[in-house]
């Protein structure tokens, strides 16, 4: 290797041991009890990998690990010691002021905008790395950026720069500062293309060019563009897979300045953080039986409102917030559906009275998850457990799915297209093939909507409202839950 | 460290992940999401270099631009998985006081 840069084992294995607790970090989230603890670990590594740096960069300890011992050589700047303390202390309150306030139901729009903040402060790093290599090891004697360097600083800057833009919209679609429609532009896969292509023939000139700032500034520029252009044709719906894929990016970005420092905790942490989102799209695309690219490409329920009126004259049934309490502490076993709508109203504590009033008389409650309900992955679970349900109670698709035909009622709060029968059997829906909950297989299902008029998210009716067994609820959601509580007092 | 190790570190990385993350239970992948987050703050080391080196007062900036991003998001999204991981309960307690 060209810049064999002297390593010091201590430092190296300091960086290490922060990998391998993020590692333990990510394993403890396997089970609930394990994931307090896993937390920790996370803390921890990130303690251990802040303060090597602090320690060897802004203290300018000089560890040596020869046969005689440390030779600790302090070369303090206060100044500059002070200053970074001071950006500590302003992020760190910012932050925890956010975690402690954050509504549970603003969860995804968090998640989005902390995504942005890592893509920024990659893109912040790779310029300064940029503007004093040697700083980071990385220039050649005659003080220019190494080549190697030049492909890993321009990749993690370009994805670092879409991770911001992108994730920046997608916290005004998921805020509601921004309507949660897709935005078609015309020809937008060309351009999206033909701006890829460019990004892509920029970073390989970038390598070769002497004077290579001219090129540099495009780079950044133009993948802030193609991050604001990939996500605007995405709908709200499709969100838990584009925040998925954001997070995906900002793991990457983060490993490929791990590769541009030479750096063991940032390449772990990149890969583990990469492959997480990445797994999870997957496991959103699946659970919609789209393909990413479709995904990606957008557009999806664009057509919502034209689709969806036809079918409303059809009969159907109403019934009242008493009628919902008989039935369902008549029964032996109730199926809790939750969906985006439950957390829009935010219902959750509400629902959760009216299943301890249920549970009071002798009816066994359970709540069935599909993979996208809301708007991320795990959204509705951890709704639930703000609201105090035992994640016990709560159960996923598949380990639930067969249990619906021996239960006697399905209560559907908040959630359409992932209950529409539909998607079993009409190979001309737009949702055809996409697993869903077998809700209809109850003896009755309890549909509460606010209106008959809306549709789903994917701009199809649901036939379940037209069934025999079902009966609409046709109210806000937290108003109905109230009002069965009262009901069965 | 040469190309050819960090790259190691990295494909073996990746697999890790691909295993641990498959094992996380779905209940649990929001606060997967904002834990990915906080440790891919580690970025924070790229920025800690920036800040204490001399020789570009532009690069010390950018550099403290990026310590304080980061620093929102460490602090940020530990508290935040924490809030989160905090009401994960098996049997029922009396509700804890919500901010």
């Amino acid at each position: 290797m060209e810049h064999a840069a002297p390593v010091n084992p201590w430092v190296a294995l300091a960086y290490l041991i922060a990998g391998v607790c993020f590692i333990l970090a990510l394993r403890g989230l396997s089970s609930p009890e394990s994931s307090r603890r896993g937390n920790r670990f996370g803390m921890i590594g990130m303690g251990v990998a802040i303060l090597t740096t602090l320690l060897t960069h802004s203290l300018g300890l000089n560890l040596t690990a020869g046969a005689n011992a440390f030779s600790a050589g302090l070369s303090l700047d206060l100044t500059s010691l002070v200053q970074i303390l001071v950006a500590i202390a302003i992020g760190a309150t910012i932050g925890l002021i956010i975690a402690r306030r954050i509504a549970m139901t603003a969860m995804p729009q968090l998640v989005a905008a902390f995504h942005s903040l890592i893509g920024l402060a990659a893109v912040l790093v790779g310029c300064a790395a940029w503007l004093n290599p040697a700083a980071f090891n990385i220039a050649d004697v005659a003080g220019h950026v190494l080549t190697i360097s030049r492909i890993e600083m321009g990749l993690g800057v370009a994805i670092g720069a879409i991770t911001f833009s992108g994730s920046v919209i997608a916290f005004a679609k998921l805020n509601g500062n921004m309507s949660g429609k897709p935005i078609l532009l015309p020809a937008r896969h060309a351009i999206n293309l033909a701006v890829l292509v460019a990004i892509i023939a920029l970073i390989a000139y970038f390598t070769a060019a002497t004077d290579a700032a001219a090129i540099f500034v495009p780079i950044v520029v133009l993948s802030f563009a193609i991050g604001f252009l990939l996500i605007i044709p995405i709908g709200g719906a499709d969100m838990p897979v584009v925040i998925s894929m954001l997070n995906s990016y900002s793991g990457w970005a983060a490993a490929a300045m791990g590769f541009t420092l030479h750096n063991t905790a940032m390449i772990i942490t990149g890969a583990l953080v990469g492959s997480s989102g990445a797994i999870l799209s997957y496991i959103m695309c699946r659970a919609m039986n789209r393909s990413f690219v479709s995904v990606i490409a957008g557009g999806f329920g664009a057509v919502a409102d034209a689709g969806g009126a036809a079918a409303i004259d059809r009969p159907w049934k109403r019934g009242s917030a008493e009628d919902a309490a008989f039935l369902m502490s008549q029964a032996e076993q109730v199926i809790i559906v939750p969906g985006y709508g439950m957390a829009v109203a935010q219902a959750q504590h509400a629902l959760r009275e009216m299943a301890d009033k249920l549970k009071e008389k002798g009816v066994r409650i359970k709540y069935a998850i599909h993979p996208v309900a809301g708007r991320m992955p795990g959204h509705m679970n951890v709704l639930l457990a703000e609201a105090n349900v035992p994640y016990d109670e709560v159960f996923e698709l598949e380990d639930i799915n067969s249990e619906f035909s021996q239960t006697d009622v399905a209560f559907v709060i908040g959630a359409n297209d992932v209950t529409n029968p539909a998607a079993k059997t009409d190979k001309s829906s737009p949702i055809y093939g996409m697993p869903v909950l077998d809700v209809e297989k109850a003896k009755t299902v309890l549909f509460v909507k606010r209106s008959m008029g809306g549709v789903g998210y994917a701009g199809v009716d649901n036939e379940l409202f037209y069934r025999d067994n079902t009966m609409m609820l046709l109210s806000d959601a937290k108003k109905m839950c109230e009002e069965i509580v009262k009901a069965l007092d | 460290m040469t190309f050819i190790s960090i790259l190691s570190i990295f494909v073996l990385a990746v697999f890790v992940g691909y295993y641990v993350v498959w094992s996380v239970t779905p209940a649990l992948h929001t606060p997967l999401m904002a834990v990915t987050n906080a440790i891919s703050s580690v970025i924070i080391v790229g920025a800690l270099i920036a800040s204490a080196a001399a020789g570009s007062a532009t690069s010390k900036w950018l550099g403290l631009g990026a310590v304080a991003l980061a620093s929102v998001n460490i602090f940020g999204g530990f508290a935040v998985t924490q809030r989160m991981l905090a009401m994960y309960k098996k049997k029922e307690r009396p509700a804890p006081g919500q901010q």
